[in-house]
């Protein structure tokens, strides 16, 4: 509406709408504030309106709004505009911009009083302090999250379609068993990789809202690695099958990590990426079509968690070199506490790799399978030796730091 | 001589405690030692009024009609130093459904009316006055029903209004009364259908709550209260949101010219006597 007043401004008469038949019960303050905002501070405005209790309703109107109203001998209002609706917004605070690419875009703090804020929006002052816990921009940040988060949409698959769980195949039992056994150790560590980013999800302040997203849509990927894994575990029939102490207390130490950069360097960087290699194996070597094809679509997905714990890292490591004396410490504490509790790679995991991997019980292929899992093993060692130098770290304490990584791959 | 100003103030709901809490950090961080009590009723509030256990109330209009005979009865005085803008000049409505064939005051002959609780002097006393003046009186020209709610709130909490209201859209009665404001809240919040409500008459002005100051409370804490309470900005930041609870953009200084009608009322209805004793049997 451009037209506003419907008599024009003259010293004689103040401004006048005429609200017509509409109410303040249908939205009639809606005309009124919109006039007001045309009327100086302590001016007048004239409304004309025939709506049926339009009298008592202007008055309680204005005195909710702090204007003030009196009526003139036709009935019209006179609305004073007071002075508290622009009262509001002195003091409020512009928090960054919404275009993470635009200078000062992204605070290097974020304030507690901005809360959920659209990043770019402009806040009140006087509201309440979140706290959100990670509210600094080297603690979460990555650059890349903005495209890895855009991928990560476009590769959603659906677990009903993106598999053929019809596909016809009968395994002998005992290779069945060993499948169901190598499932039961991926739930155990996808339902890990699912609380890792949630927990942290909830302290990221969503000023750093690209984080925040990758994250979502991180959580959402394990749940479907969860979900297929879960329905290849019972697709014959059979209950998940075993989970060992040492499995779940190498899996605790990374969900109880409370730093977020330490939890993404181990998760992703160490955890996530020795599971692309074992994700792979299993795209090859899996004796039936479904694993092969489910091992496929997560390792996909876990490719991305990796790149961003890589980029989070390669943007912190080089503004706080320090900060890798503290990663290689986190590192050792997980050896040492894990190697007292006796965590690892169950046997049950070890020997389901192998059988899987040789596809029926000869010696021959027995011996293949031993020899593909070894295979793996140095491929996985050797992964993490390459990232842990992308990272910064010199040759031998990569090399180092890479076998220290627990037996659980995770 | 003491140094905490203690005020009184009715726990009609539990964003009261917010409130009072938050005016007393605001008050320490200007150096004004404020503690406030909480009553469940007005009517304990006022007689504490009188027994010094509490420095300033914030009264109803009807505590403060009470407290002013009390005073008046014991050669007394008491005063209202301040108020909210929102306080000044409301009125009450009496509202039909559209299209009930009620337009006029002869209309409502032998209908059934619906009022909020007993002591509420928005939906209750200034309703009943206005009818009588109209030469309808509740029992021989029609049947009052009350939505009570939290008697001894006086009127504070809404809920008895919004009740009516429902039944009036429900058809359990044919008219209900309510403050302007509310009527505005429910046709805006949909609890009355927008246009399916018209309104048969409009009470004339009143004023509402204020800060009653009891006989003998320490002058020198009083003023430094209503200073720092005229001082309160709606621009200030830490202000607002204590502000917004409590429904004003500004504290005014208190008058106690608005009250003549529910003087009028009070007498006419017997709710107290001249000393400000409680009269009405059936008010708990
Ligand atoms: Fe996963
Ligand atoms: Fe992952």
């Amino acid at each position: 509406m451009n037209r506003v007043f419907t008599t024009p401004m003259d010293a004689s008469s103040p401004p006048t709408i005429d609200s017509e038949a509409l109410g303040f019960d249908r939205g009639a303050h809606l005309l009124v504030k919109h006039a007001l905002a045309g009327v100086a501070v302590g001016s007048t405005l004239r409304v004309v309106s025939k709506a049926p209790g339009f009298r008592a309703h202007v008055v309680a109107w204005c005195r909710s709004q702090g204007h003030g109203v009196s009526f003139d001998e036709a009935g019209r209002a006179l609305i004073v505009r007071g002075g508290y609706q622009t009262g509001r917004w002195r003091g409020a605070e512009r928090s960054g911009r919404s275009d993470p690419r635009s200078p000062d875009a992204v605070a290097e703090q974020a304030k507690a009083s901005w809360g959920l804020a659209a990043r770019g929006s402009t806040v009140e002052a006087g509201g309440p302090e979140w706290d959100f816990a990670l509210d600094r921009k080297h603690e979460v940040w990555a650059d890349e999250a903005v495209d890895l988060y855009r991928q990560a949409l476009a590769a959603q698959w659906d677990p009903e379609t993106a598999a053929d769980w019809n596909a016809p195949f009968e395994l002998p039992d005992e290779v069945e068993d060993a499948v169901v056994q190598v499932m039961t150790y991926l739930i155990e560590n996808e339902n890990a990789a699912l609380l890792v980013p949630a927990r942290f999800l909830g302290r990221i302040h969503p000023h750093y809202r690209e984080i925040m997203q990758l994250l979502a849509i991180q959580v959402a990927d394990e749940a479907r690695h969860v979900d297929v894994f879960t329905r290849r575990a019972r697709l014959k029939g059979r209950e998940p099958a075993l989970s060992t102490v040492g499995g779940q207390l190498s899996l605790k130490t990374l969900v109880d990590e409370p730093d977020f950069s330490v939890a993404a360097f181990l998760l992703s960087v160490l955890g996530e990426g020795t599971f692309v290699n074992l994700l792979n194996f299993l795209h090859v070597h899996a004796p039936d079509p479904v694993t092969r094809r489910i091992a496929r679509l997560a390792a996909r997905d876990e490719a991305r968690h990796v790149a961003f714990g890589m980029a989070h890292l390669s943007r912190r490591l080089n503004s706080e070199p320090e900060l890798r004396a503290r990663l290689a410490n986190a590192i050792e504490l997980r050896h040492d506490t894990l190697s007292a509790g006796g965590a690892g790679l169950n046997e049950e995991v070890f020997d389901a790799l192998v059988l899987l991997a040789a596809g029926e019980w000869t010696p021959a292929a027995i011996a293949a399978g031993f020899e593909r899992v070894q295979a793996l093993q140095s491929e996985m060692a050797e992964g993490r030796r390459l990232r842990l130098c992308r990272l910064g770290f010199d040759e031998p304490e990569a090399e180092r730091l890479a076998s220290l990584h627990t037996r659980n791959f995770m | 001589m003491p140094e905490t100003l203690l005020m009184g103030a009715v726990a009609y709901a539990p964003k009261v405690v917010t409130i009072w809490e938050g005016f007393k950090a605001y008050f320490a961080e200007r150096g004004l030692a404020f503690d406030y009590v909480l009553y469940s009723n007005y009517e304990r509030q006022v007689e504490a009024q009188f027994e010094g256990a509490i420095h300033v109330a914030w009264n109803s209009p009807l505590a403060w009609v009470r407290a002013e005979r009390m005073a008046r009865a014991r050669g007394v005085a008491v005063s209202a130093v301040a108020m909210r803008d929102t306080d000044r000049d409301l009125s009450s409505l009496i509202v039909v459904r559209a299209g009930a064939g009620i337009e006029s005051f002869a209309d409502l002959r032998g209908r059934t009316v619906g009022f909020g609780a007993v002591d509420s002097p928005q939906a209750t006393l200034i309703p009943l006055e206005h009818l009588s003046r109209h030469g309808l009186q509740a029992g021989r020209d029609f049947t009052a029903r009350r939505f009570d709610q939290l008697g001894g709130k006086h009127g504070d909490h809404i809920g008895g209004e919004r009740d009516a209201a429902l039944a009036l859209t429900r058809g359990e009665i044919d008219a209900a009364c309510m403050i302007d404001s509310n009527h505005l809240a429910f046709t805006t919040e949909g609890i009355l259908p927008a246009g399916g409500t018209r309104i048969l008459a409009q009470t004339d002005a009143y004023d509402h709550c204020n800060f009653t100051v009891s006989p003998g409370a320490p002058t020198e804490l009083v003023d430094r209260f209503v200073e720092l309470l005229l001082a309160m900005s709606w621009d200030d930041p830490a202000a607002r949101p204590l502000m917004e609870l409590e429904g004003l953009k500004q504290w005014l200084p208190g008058r106690t010219t608005g009250y003549a009608l529910l003087e009028r009322a009070v007498d006419e209805q017997g709710f107290y006597d001249a000393d400000g004793r409680i009269l009405a049997a059936d008010y708990r």
